[in-house]
């Protein structure tokens, strides 16, 4: 019992991860309909960028933080400039392309300026964590756990509650509309983008401790926070969210009761179970297109 | 117009010129010849042996992404799944080549068709995702299997049959075996299977109403897109005599995109420039590859620059090039009547729609309609803006789930078909907002519609030609038959949608607001055009808001308001119909004047 509960904690924690960066494809998707398939090298870029001014430059950790996410923000800005704006009116096949080309193009710039060494980076904290009953609480799970929720409430707050909120959300549903209604609706798109870059970002420094930075961890984080997604429901911010968790545990799970080698196989599995006998996921809808 | 000007009497969309194959052989053999007599270092053969194989994977890529726009992203998977049973098959089970090359290739068969059709039902991101999750899981089998794929070390002292020992033979062999693949991936673009792939590709709702069953396509070209990684993957070991995982993870499958994307996706002749090109340009810039990612990072980034400025690849630029010294053809004349026979002798009635429902949650776009179309005439459903009208057509087309109610076609339910099936069953329509394959031309646009399954005109392909050029010379089109569809105007191109439903020789023809969008001429020409098909015998039923058209055309209406019926009869009793005239003038108010 006690190690079901310590798996369950560990793989909240894994999954959390999962949930940001799935909320980060769902934003971009509602945005402009596309799957941005280099959202994971987010989070890998910002990984290194934080060992960079962190470890290597030495600044204090909050610092290295701030710097590393401002860095993510332009980077989202001139992602959106290269990749996606100039394909804006073209179908969603070249745009996806165009998104597989850049995230191969910021996995091996890395890898090329970097070199293939994976780095360790230390969390916030200086103790590694506590007891609680007979579960043993890692700090970084704990952070992890609790700046999703955080950024999930605050992102909940900031669509329902803001003005700018409003005018990304008529955006998401309906372009043309919201640029008849006045939405400057280029710019919507870029601030959907530096965001997604961002929260990507946050999820990259927050696991890096628990993982290895390294240049492979973009690629895994992706796939799985896609798998995420379809398990929540494409399109869904809850669903991400649940669907995040959720896959979280069922590796954790797996990996300890199953197969370690195989771990990163099963969130594949899930997903291929999802989309044969529940495509529409947990809380999604099939929706038709209009004749 | 005279039937003397017939020129076009071949089966053929495209006209071939006459010593095109007999110069591709000469062109193969001496290829072979040079590939056998030319002396070579060990290092150009292995280029030249990867070279070849890589191709027969990227002609894959040339179907499931040119001609059908679905995107794969575990070619090296299936390209590795070929390579691996030649290796294991041979060296551990002594099994003989060609057993192992058809076990590779059944293999990828089988799982490309199985992840196909798991996934194919849902959008391109789902199949995008998915053949790059195959792609990590096959990754992780190799390496992690050990007892059976030796893990990291990868198979050794793969031979090859004993005829094709020598390495350059073996290399004529690759050349040939290309060459007949190419010719046969060449070939599928003008045959059924290749139109109903590029119909797909250009418009999928618009492939289904045709008669196409969309989802099996999709899944067929995926399956022959893995079946080509396979045969790649099974000559490329035993060329190279050692196979390892880490010749077949996802940066494989990149360079298989990206080689497609460079060469131009639309032919096979692109697949193997493209493929050329990427094996020789990194062995020119080899200084590239002695820093690690820097190889990768330029391939990602030029597949971003292919996409973005030269989406046709480099064979789509030539090809744009060369087409512009092309002598313009002679527009060819058949003077074919088009026969149209209204699906035979039967009931009086060709459709029968009882309490018909469709909600979208809480709202009641139609709500209980029944409808009888009588078989002959010229059947009219009008109503106000939002009525209902376009949800019905959609409904009775199977675009959209009936929620409750019942539909017959010729006395057949077909209430819970798709729409490809009622095609099938006898229905042909356009769109209100017109749903053509723009990159085809007209004549592939008409070709599709008379390969209706399901059609009395059979499935000669003569009989299919000259139906299609029939149906186009109906509609006044025949001497832009072998135009792009997407330079013609917008009245055209109605008319060529028009002249694809009436090409399957439909049992009912629906049109949804064919007059939205046309001027006063083009709808003269439209209402000629609707009075000849109906003289024909086909029935038709027409949504339209222009009453000038739908009363001079229809001889019986169907009035809706808010998704229900409110009038049903003879044209010029509806139109006097107080409740009609309500419904789009508004009621005289209560109040005396």
């Amino acid at each position: 019992m006690d190690l079901v509960l310590q798996l369950l904690f560990t793989g909240i924690g894994i999954g959390s991860v999962y949930a940001l960066v799935a909320l980060g494809f769902v934003l971009i998707f509602r945005a402009t309909n596309v799957v941005n398939f280099a959202q994971g090298e987010f989070s890998m870029v910002a990984a290194f960028l934080m060992v960079v001014f962190s470890v290597k430059i030495g600044l204090p950790y909050w610092v290295a933080f701030v710097i590393a996410l401002i860095c993510m923000a332009g980077l989202g800005a001139v992602f959106n400039l290269a990749v996606y704006y100039p394909l804006r009116h073209r179908t969603y096949l070249p745009v996806i392309i165009s998104t597989i080309g850049a995230s191969i193009f910021m996995a091996n710039t890395t890898l090329a300026i970097h070199g293939p060494e994976p780095e360790v980076l230390s969390g916030w904290f200086d103790t590694p964590g506590f007891m609680l009953g007979p579960v043993y609480l890692d700090n970084q799970y704990v952070l992890i756990i609790v700046v999703t929720a955080l950024l999930v409430a605050l992102q909940y707050w900031f669509f329902e509650h803001t003005l700018l909120g409003k005018k990304l959300q008529a955006t998401s549903q309906d372009k043309e509309m919201a640029s008849l209604l006045g939405i400057p609706v280029a710019l919507m798109i870029m601030i959907t983008f530096v965001y997604s870059a961002v929260i990507g970002g946050i999820a990259g420094i927050l696991v890096a401790p628990v993982l290895f930075v390294s240049i492979g961890m973009g690629a895994t984080i992706a796939l799985k926070a896609f798998a995420a997604t379809i398990i929540g429901g494409f399109g869904d911010v809850t669903g991400a969210i649940i669907g995040g968790l959720a896959l979280g545990v069922i590796e954790t799970f797996g990996a300890a009761y199953i197969s370690v080698p195989y771990k990163d196989g099963f969130a594949f599995l899930v997903l291929i179970a999802f989309l044969i006998f529940r495509p529409q996921g947990i809380f999604g809808e099939r929706v038709a297109e209009k004749a | 117009m005279s039937t003397t000007e017939t020129t076009a009497t071949t089966g053929d969309i495209r006209p071939r010129l006459r010593w095109g194959v007999p110069a591709y052989v000469v062109l193969v053999l001496v290829a072979m010849a040079l590939a056998i007599a030319v002396p070579k270092t060990g290092y150009i053969l292995n280029i030249s042996l990867q070279a070849t194989t890589y191709a027969i994977a990227v002609l894959g890529l040339t179907i499931v992404l040119g001609l059908c726009g679905q995107i794969n992203l575990a070619q090296a998977a299936f390209f590795g799944l070929g390579a691996y049973a030649v290796g294991i098959g041979q060296t551990e089970y002594g099994l003989n080549f060609w057993a192992c090359l058809l076990i590779g290739t059944s293999m990828a068969a089988g799982f490309g068709a199985l992840l196909g059709a798991s996934t194919l039902r849902l959008g391109g991101h789902y199949l995008a995702m998915v053949t790059i999750s195959f792609q990590q899981i096959v990754t992780l089998v190799l390496i992690n299997w050990i007892p059976v794929t030796k893990g990291p070390d990868g198979v050794r002292a793969i031979p090859r049959p004993g005829f094709l020992a020598d390495g350059s033979t073996y290399l004529a062999f690759c050349i040939a075996a290309l060459a007949g693949l190419a010719f046969l991936v060449w070939r599928l673009r003008d045959t059924r299977l290749g139109r109903a792939m590029r119909a797909v590709r250009d418009n999928e709702l618009a492939a289904g109403v045709a008669g196409i069953d969309v989802y099996r396509t999709k899944v067929t070209a995926f399956a022959l897109s893995a079946i080509l990684g396979g045969i790649g993957g099974g000559l490329f070991a035993g060329g190279f005599a050692y196979v390892s995982p880490d010749q077949f993870s996802f940066a494989e499958s990149v360079v298989f995109l990206t080689m497609v994307l460079l060469g131009g996706v639309a032919s096979p002749i692109g697949a193997v420039i493209g493929t050329g090109l990427l094996i020789l340009i990194p062995e020119w810039l080899r200084f590239l590859k002695s820093i690690p990612g820097l190889y990768l990072a330029i391939y990602g980034a030029a597949v971003i620059l292919i996409v973005l400025f030269m989406p046709d690849g480099i064979w789509g630029y030539l090809r744009g090039q060369l087409d512009r010294f092309k002598r313009a053809v002679l527009p060819s004349r058949t003077g074919a009547t088009l026969h149209l026979s209204g699906g035979g002798e039967g009931t009086d009635t060709v459709m029968e729609v009882r309490g018909l429902s469709k909600h979208f949650g809480g709202l009641k776009a139609v709500d209980e309609v029944d409808l009888t179309i009588r078989r002959g005439g010229v059947h009219a459903l009008i109503g106000p803006n939002g009525s209902g009208k376009t949800t019905t057509l959609n409904v009775l087309s199977g675009l959209y789930r009936a929620t409750a109610g019942t539909i017959e076609l010729n006395g057949q339910d077909v209430t819970d078909l798709p729409p490809h099936a009622r095609t099938k069953a006898g229905l042909g329509r356009t769109f209100q907002n017109i749903r053509l394959w723009r990159s085809m031309t007209a004549l592939e646009n008409v070709m599709v519609g008379a390969e209706r399954p399901g059609s009395p005109i059979g499935n000669d392909p003569a009989a299919l030609l000259a139906r299609a050029r029939a149906a186009l010379a109906f509609v006044d089109l025949e001497d832009r038959a072998d135009e792009v569809v997407a330079n013609f105007s917008y009245g055209h191109q109605r008319a060529v949608e028009i002249a694809r439903a009436l090409a399957g020789d439909p049992v009912l023809l629906l049109l949804d607001e064919p007059g939205a969008g046309l001027n006063s001429s083009e709808k003269v020409e439209l209402r000629n055009l609707l009075k000849r098909i109906s003289a024909r015998g086909l029935t038709i039923l027409i949504i339209d808001h222009d009453m000038t058209l739908v009363s001079e055309v229809a001889q019986h209406i169907t009035v809706l308001n808010f998704g229900r019926r409110i009038a049903d009869g003879y044209s010029a009793d509806v139109l006097k119909h107080p409740d009609v005239i309500a419904a789009y003038l508004g009621t005289a108010p209560d109040v005396p004047a």
